[in-house]
């Protein structure tokens, strides 16, 4: 993880995330719209967009106090679920990091966001959501596995979600209708976290 | 005002205001009440921001009863009191009921100076789990 909380590569990263977010925000809302209220790709482009915006101020600062400034940005820009959602994993992962983490560091800090995101949406694993991937990427991190790996096990995981019944948000109201779609919210942790591990080159 | 406020969350802002118009017919300006919809970009959602908004203009020391629609609306309105912060977070609910009669039933309650807990117990008693 050497470099990345120097200005330079936190800049790159927001760029680098705003950038993937918003050339999948079709593909995010289509997913969506199977299953959900078709908002998920828009509201994701707006608030990873607000991020890009102030990108400079975001990394003028230390790691930890970043990541709960874009978690800030993103509950009050991205609307629906998943600005409350998304912001909560990031805020809370900016609690528990350190300014220059390790990989130790950065699993434990990882694993009390995915407690915190579990909590704001009264969900758990197995419920058709965003914790489908964030949960094996934990524990592909905890596992040691490589950066690469850890990007294959995020894609594989969204594509689990596929056969999945949602029991939590709005595809709960379809029942097994929701069965045979992918998660959206699934979908962009998986591009989030192909995006960083990219950008930060697998130092980890 | 000593009364327990009302904050109405729709995703539609049709829905939102439609409901605090029946609001104000049964208690009248009894009530704080405010209300807010819509993802603040002409969209059908809810935004924290304006949720921590309808909060302070229906803010009372008795505290602030919330009706919410769907899912999202419940999840951004949670936020948005977490957001809100100490001490001010205690007195404030989300509840479990319709929102429409929620929102009647909830204020009616709160018109006759019912404390925050016998609000919130009489919004929840229209919820069947």
């Amino acid at each position: 993880m050497g470099g990345m909380t120097t200005s330079l590569d936190l800049s790159r990263l927001i760029t680098a995330t705003a950038d993937a977010i918003s050339a999948h925000a079709e593909e995010l809302t289509t997913l969506d719209q199977a299953i959900g209220d078709g908002d998920h790709g828009l509201n994701m482009k707006r608030g990873f967009e607000a991020v890009r915006a102030e990108a400079g101020a975001f990394a003028a600062k230390p790691l930890p106090e970043a990541l709960k400034a874009i978690g800030t940005k993103l509950v009050m820009t991205v609307g629906g679920a998943s600005g409350p959602l998304f912001g909560t994993l990031f805020m809370a992962l900016g609690k528990d990091i350190a300014a220059e983490p390790d990989r130790a560091n950065l699993a434990a800090a990882f694993g009390k966001a995915i407690e915190a995101v579990a909590a704001r949406g009264k969900s758990q694993v197995g419920q058709k959501t965003m914790l489908d991937v964030l949960q094996p990427v934990h524990d592909a991190l905890l596992r040691g596995k490589t950066a690469s790996e850890i990007v294959e096990i995020a894609d594989r995981a969204a594509d689990a979600t596929v056969p999945m019944k949602a029991i939590r948000g709005r595809a709960s109201f379809l029942g097994d209708r929701s069965i045979g779609h992918m998660d959206a919210g699934a979908r962009s942790v998986a591009l989030l976290v192909r995006t960083v591990i990219e950008t930060v080159g697998g130092r980890t | 005002m000593s009364n327990v406020g009302i904050v109405i969350v729709s995703h539609s802002p049709l829905v939102a205001e439609g409901t605090a118009d029946m609001v104000r017919q049964m208690v009248g300006d009894e009530v704080p009440l405010a209300w807010c919809g819509g993802n603040g970009h002409g969209g059908l959602g809810t935004s924290v921001e304006a949720i921590m908004g309808a909060i302070d203009k229906a803010w009372s020391e008795a505290g602030v009863a919330i009706l919410v629609d769907l899912g999202d609306a419940e999840t951004n309105s949670e936020m948005a009191v977490e957001m809100i912060g100490e001490p001010r977070s205690q007195k404030i609910v989300v509840c479990n009921a319709p929102i429409v009669e929620g929102a009647v039933m909830a204020a009616t309650e709160a018109s006759g100076g019912a404390s925050l807990k016998e609000v919130v117990a009489t919004a929840h008693e229209l919820s069947p789990s």
